[in-house]
This record gives structure tokens, C-alpha cells and sequence, in this order.
């Protein structure tokens, strides 16, 4: 079999059944190959490198699934860089295969050469390149086995074009072992039980989620627990999803655009969890005084992630859903500690609701639209069980806030790298997966235009994604901190030229829509949810409107610009 | 928190740029090397890579966890100077005319230093052992007139248990 075949044949093995790509030199005996296999492998014809990244980063997230990545050398692989960094930022299992120039030309500065390897090695989780043919399967069985397990990440697979047409005989791995490879999924059951006594020991315990419950798939558990003992909840933006948002024990996101509750709630706990959460400089604020008065526990299945940025007390190294999973079997023991103790936690969720209802998330109506406005509209008319993918700015934080995701997987976001460009070629992953679900992405002006280019793609597959662009001719949150902290001086961020998106979704064989006022949001919406292909909607917004609260930089997270 | 110099014994498995990954991640994190010395092991897929680096516990503890998360990497043991064996090796080359041989003898004696090259003007002296004691052979050397001179990185070993 050829190397092209080898590694097709391990794909389908791996049950891969899409995969994001753009052809070039280096790849064309794979792409031949592909041809072959159209029936059984969906290939996405993207229109840029980092548009296949993204996609097939958001095709993970919404699915759990490995995304696949499929680009030629030099500047195919080094357009997909964004997309590799955005993905190892937020744990996103992915392969990406790169093609590389023929082996006895690596080094030579050969046409369309660049060290791969070399420049993905500090934005993977692990990568390769193929030096025999021989070795492709293995690699290919291995880069998946990586990318999916403990911490997930993106795998790259570095293969010269010689390897592709060189021949060896297929055979697959049944299984693998890698000694120096060990990821830990079962916590310590000494340390989970110190978590579970102090839970009921502390008179203010809170989780806070991460990104951590998505990835393990630990939502179920995390209800459960939180609804045994009456915990409430705070979340970062990579956790939103893992626990519905208009539950009673939920109090929004913390950090810089938390909420008031969220943020005044986590100074006030007496005993945090981190639960598949870092402790991010944007969630912590000034980190010596986040969580001030209280105990720490942290549930991670990355042992370099505990202690790094703040100490903590009772460190517990595992998969997250495998961790809830044993501390609600312990408290199913405990019935009657649980219910000594639960007047403490009742007293708490009580100044939490105190919070809550002190400042909730608000703006004032005007006569012109308000972007929170059409982030509430869009909730209520997708009945908060759309898949929504954000750009990066004010768009994603008013999406964060007002939009009030339901299930994991829904909010696809790149909150760690913040790659504005993101969230279009995410959607389309996100579309590709589930052809029946509706799927937003919301967007602003500035941040449409870094990969507007695969509107080509979605109308190329009849991908029907709604694109709702809070347009406010600014870069909103560059012009927010520029009002806030650089007195007024707008320095380039107005975006005093921007195309007519209507006419721009036009051109493409898309449907552009504009909505100018307040009463004409809702209408504009319904006609899009209506319309079995991508719109774009324009929604032309208040210019000076600021995402609030915002905790200033540098201060603790209970130092809060409110409304 | 105290800062101090930890010596790191890092197994890693035998593949091309495994160096790469580890030094690479010491400048992205913001870690220091004092020092490197990489070789095979006895195992054919194995090398063995003695850090030397420079921090408090808690950044100590960081980089273990960071090279631990490397595929390629094996194990990571911190070795403490009670219990190892702690070598650094250094080539001098010095001036060696009538006036400064007999220092030279004398030094070398001393150290128990060997001459491993010799030739009309210049000798090449080999020194073994603990940082602390190549200091103080070179800085006694050092008057007679160095010409050249190469370190190794650290190496180290366990001691076994008594």
C-alpha cells in the first residue's frame, strides 16, 4: 500500500469520517488517494488554512470527536498555526497533517519547505515527522491516542511527500503502549475524600468550573453533586455549558466580565474547588487576593496545571467525571452529614441570591439596538439550545453573559488564545457535524472580516449558519479600554471602512439581511432561522456600549465597574 | 521563597528533536539552564539529559510537571547533592613555560588533575569533580595563564543507599 493509502485507511480506522482541508504540492498524492475514498471520507473544501484549523477545532468541540486537518507544506502548514495554537490553548483534540517537501530535499530551503515541525513543536501537544513509511501508521494510531487522551491537544503529523508514495504493508496497530505516556485518570481516593469532608465542613463552598467538565464529559455528574448538597456554581467561559445556566445554584461567570455575584461570591467562599478550571489571569484578576478568605481544592487531570498559579491545599490529579463520579458515591454515604450541614449552605446560596439580585446582568433600552439585546433575542428564539460560536471581544463576552447555554458543547469560543477569526470556521465545523441544529455565529465587525473568505465554504456545503455581526463600525473592546483607560484616545480602532455586509453575503450566494432598530431585531432573526442557507445579519449597534461588569486590570476581581 | 540551583535527571527516549522539546520548553516557560549534558544510556531508545537550573520549590515543581508532560519524556527525578554523585569535568588549557611548570605540577598534584596534552608551550590539564572544587582549581590556575578553557554540563548519580 501506498504511504497516501496507508494513512487514509488508518484514518477510517480511527472512524474519522470528515476531515477540513485545502490541497497543495506537497499533499497532492494523498488528495489523489482521497479522491478514491470520497464516499467514505467527507472532505471540506475550505478557502484558507486557517479557516480548515478552526473548523475542525469547532467540529471537536460540538462533537467531542477528533477534528482532522488536512494541508500542504510551507504556507499551507504555517496558515494553520493560529488555528494549532487556538486549539492547544483550549485542549481541543485534533490531528493536523501536514505535507512536507520529499525527504532529500528537507533542509535545502526547497520550494514551499518550512520546518514544520520545528515551529508547531510549543503550540502542540506532541508532533511528528514521518521518516519512513513504515512507521505511518503507528504514528497516526499514536497521534490520535494523544490528541484524545488525558489533557486533549492538537497532534501534528509532519510527512514528507516521498513517504506518500512510497510503499509498505498496512497494518494497524490493535493497540498502544507508550511507557513515558501515562495520563492519570482515577483521583486519589484520599485526596477526594479530604475534598468531600471539607465540602461539609465549609460554611461557603463553591465550584468553579472549567473547560475541564466539557472535555470529560462530566456534566451529569457535576448536577448531581451540585443538587446533593446544595453547591453553587460559578463558571469560567470554557466552562459554560457544563452547567445550565438558569439553574438555581448557578451564578454566572467570574472574572474580568463576570457577574457581580460570581465575583463577589468567590471572594466571600471559605472553601473553592477548581473543578477543570486554571486559574486564568483573566478569571483571577490581581491572583494574591483571589479566593482571599478561602481553602482551595483543585480536580484536573493535568498535574502541571495544579499549584501554578495559585497554592493549593488539597491537590487532586484526575479526569474530572472520574473525580465527581467517586465524591458522590462518598456523599451517598453521608446523607446525614449532608443534611446536619445543609442550614450552612442555605445561609450562603441565600447571600449569594442577595448578590445576584443586587446587581444582575442589565443595560438600558434605547432607540438604537443594544448588542446585549440581540444576544437575549437569539437565546429566546433558539430556546438556548443552538450551537453558538463567538469571535473574540465584546461580541463573546455579551455572548457569555446573555446568552444562557443549556448543555456542554454549545459555546464554541477560543477563550485562552483570544483568536479573533475564530468563531466563523468554527461554526462551520460545528454545522458540518450536526446538518440539522442551528447554529450561530456571533460576531463583530472587526472580527467577520479575519476569515469572512469561508462564506465561500458554507455556500459551497449549503451549511445554513446564521452569522449575527454586532456591528458597531469599531473594534469595541479595544475602543473600550481606550475610553476607559487611555482617555478617549481612539488610536486605530475605528474601523471607518467597513464593506456593506448585505451585499457582501450576496455575493457569495448568501443571504444578507440588516436590522437598524430595536423592534426590528426579532423579525430580522426569525426570517433568518427561517432560511435554509448561511445569513449574514447585520445588526447595527449603539457604538459607545461597553461590556459590563469589568473588572479593571491589575485589581482584585471584587474591584468592579458596574453599569 | 528560597532560590536556589537544583540538578534535574531527565530520562527521555531517543528521539530526534527530544532536545529540542526540552530546551524549548525551558525558554518558553521562562526557566533557566546553567547547564545541559545529554548521552545514551545503556538502552538503545534511551538518553539521559543532567539539567542544571536555578529556581524556588515552586518553580522547581513547575518544571518537573512541564517536562513531564512531554511525550517523550520518561522520568524526571530531582537529584539533591547528599544523595548523588555530582561531576563536572573541565579541559584548561595553560601556558607552560619554565617559570609557571612547577605551579603547574604543584596544582595538578594537588587536584589530582591529569596532562593530557602536551606540547612545547602549553599544556592541557583535565580536572574532575564537584562545581565547588573545579572553582577553586581554576582560580588557582588561573595566574599561570589560561588559554582556553571548556566546561561540561553537570553529570550525576544516585549514591546507593547505605
Amino acid at each position: 500500500m501506498t504511504g497516501s493509502k496507508i494513512l487514509i485507511e488508518s484514518l477510517l480506522k480511527e472512524g474519522v469520517d470528515t476531515i477540513f482541508g485545502y490541497p497543495g504540492g506537497a499533499v497532492l498524492n494523498i488528495y489523489d488517494e482521497l479522491f478514491n475514498y470520497r464516499d467514505k471520507l467527507n472532505h471540506i473544501l475550505v478557502r484558507h488554512e486557517q479557516g480548515a484549523a478552526h473548523a475542525a477545532d469547532g467540529y471537536a468541540r460540538a462533537t467531542g470527536k477528533v477534528g482532522v486537518v488536512l494541508v500542504t507544506s510551507g504556507p499551507g502548514a504555517t496558515n494553520t498555526i493560529t488555528g494549532i495554537a487556538t486549539a492547544y490553548m483550549d485542549s481541543v483534540p485534533m490531528v493536523i497533517i501536514t505535507g512536507q517537501v520529499p525527504t532529500s530535499l528537507i533542509g535545502n530551503d526547497a520550494f514551499q519547505e518550512a520546518d514544520t515541525v520545528g515551529i508547531t513543536r510549543p503550540c502542540t501537544k506532541h508532533n511528528y515527522l514521518v521518516r519512513n513509511v513504515k512507521d505511518l501508521a503507528r504514528i497516526v494510531k499514536e497521534a490520535f491516542y494523544i490528541a484524545s487522551t488525558g489533557r486533549p491537544g492538537p497532534v501534528l503529523i509532519d510527512i514528507p511527500k516521498d513517504i506518500t508514495s512510497n510503499v509498505a504493508e498496512f497494518d494497524y496497530p490493535e493497540s498502544i503502549e507508550m511507557r513515558s505516556y501515562n495520563p492519570t485518570y482515577f483521583g486519589h481516593h484520599v485526596q477526594i475524600l479530604k475534598v468531600v469532608n471539607e465540602l461539609l465542613k465549609a460554611e461557603k463552598p463553591m465550584f468553579y468550573i472549567g473547560g475541564g467538565v466539557i472535555n470529560s464529559n462530566a456534566a451529569v455528574e457535576l448536577k448531581e453533586i451540585a443538587e446533593m448538597i446544595d453547591l453553587p456554581i460559578v463558571s469560567t467561559l470554557m466552562g459554560l455549558g457544563g452547567f445550565p445556566s438558569e439553574h438555581s445554584l448557578f451564578f454566572g461567570m467570574l472574572g474580568m466580565h463576570g457577574t457581580y455575584a460570581a465575583n463577589t461570591g468567590i471572594s466571600n467562599a471559605d472553601f473553592i474547588v477548581a473543578v477543570g478550571s486554571r486559574f486564568d489571569d483573566r478569571v483571577t484578576g490581581k491572583v494574591d487576593e483571589f479566593g482571599r478568605n478561602a481553602k482551595f481544592a483543585h480536580i484536573d487531570i493535568d498535574p502541571s496545571s495544579i499549584g501554578k498559579n495559585v497554592k493549593i491545599d488539597i491537590p487532586v490529579v484526575g479526569d474530572v467525571k472520574s473525580v465527581l463520579r467517586s465524591m458522590i458515591e462518598i456523599l451517598a454515604l453521608k446523607s446525614k452529614e449532608i443534611e446536619s450541614t445543609q442550614y450552612k449552605r442555605m445561609k450562603w446560596l441565600e447571600e449569594l441570591n442577595m448578590y445576584k439580585y443586587e446587581h444582575p446582568l442589565s443595560y438600558k433600552m434605547t432607540d438604537i439596538i443594544k448588542p446585549q439585546y440581540v444576544v437575549e433575542k437569539i437565546y429566546e428564539l433558539t430556546n438556548g439550545e443552538a450551537i453558538i460560536a463567538t469571535e473574540v471581544g465584546q461580541n463573546q463576552m455579551w455572548t457569555a453573559q446573555f446568552y444562557k447555554f443549556k448543555k456542554p458543547r454549545s459555546l464554541l469560543t477560543s477563550g485562552g488564545l483570544g483568536t479573533m477569526g475564530y468563531g466563523f470556521p468554527a461554526a462551520i465545523g460545528a454545522q458540518v457535524a450536526y446538518p440539522d441544529r442551528t447554529v450561530f455565529d456571533i460576531a463583530g465587525d472587526g472580527s467577520i472580516q479575519m476569515n469572512i473568505q469561508e462564506l465561500a465554504t458554507a455556500v459551497q456545503y449549503n451549511l445554513p449558519i446564521k452569522i449575527a455581526i454586532i456591528n458597531n463600525n469599531f473594534l469595541g473592546m479595544i475602543r473600550q479600554w481606550q475610553e476607559l483607560f487611555y482617555e478617549k484616545r481612539y488610536s486605530f480602532s475605528n474601523l471607518n471602512v467597513n464593506p456593506d455586509f448585505v451585499k457582501l453575503a450576496e455575493s457569495y450566494g448568501a443571504v444578507g439581511l440588516r436590522a437598524k432598530k430595536p423592534e426590528e431585531v426579532e423579525d430580522i432573526l426569525k426570517t433568518a432561522l427561517s432560511i435554509k442557507k448561511p445569513v449574514i445579519m447585520d445588526f447595527v449597534v449603539a457604538q459607545e456600549e461597553g461590556v459590563y461588569p469589568m473588572v479593571t486590570p491589575g485589581s482584585p476581581i471584587t474591584g468592579m465597574l458596574l453599569v | 521563597m528560597m532560590e536556589k540551583s537544583h540538578i534535574l535527571s531527565i530520562l527521555v527516549e531517543n528521539e530526534s528533536g527530544v532536545l529540542a522539546r526540552v530546551a524549548g520548553l525551558f525558554s518558553a516557560r521562562g526557566f533557566n539552564i546553567d547547564g545541559i549534558s545529554v548521552a545514551g544510556t545503556l538502552e538503545k531508545n534511551e538518553s539521559k539529559m543532567i539539567i542544571s537550573t536555578y529556581g524556588d520549590e515552586q518553580i522547581l515543581e513547575q518544571i518537573t510537571k512541564q517536562l513531564n508532560r512531554l511525550i517523550n519524556v520518561i522520568k524526571v527525578q530531582e537529584l539533591t547533592d547528599d544523595e548523588s554523585v555530582v561531576r563536572q569535568t573541565v579541559l584548561v588549557k595553560v601556558n607552560a613555560d619554565d617559570s609557571t611548570k612547577n605551579e603547574i605540577f604543584r596544582i595538578k598534584e594537588i587536584f589530582e588533575a591529569r596532562i593530557v596534552d602536551v606540547s612545547r608551550n602549553a599544556y592541557v590539564l583535565e580536572f574532575s569533580g564537584s562545581a565547588k572544587k573545579m572553582e577553586a582549581f581554576i582560580e588557582l590556575i588561573r595566574p599561570v595563564g589560561i588559554k582556553d578553557i571548556v566546561k561540561t554540563g553537570t553529570i550525576a548519580i544516585t549514591r546507593s543507599k547505605k
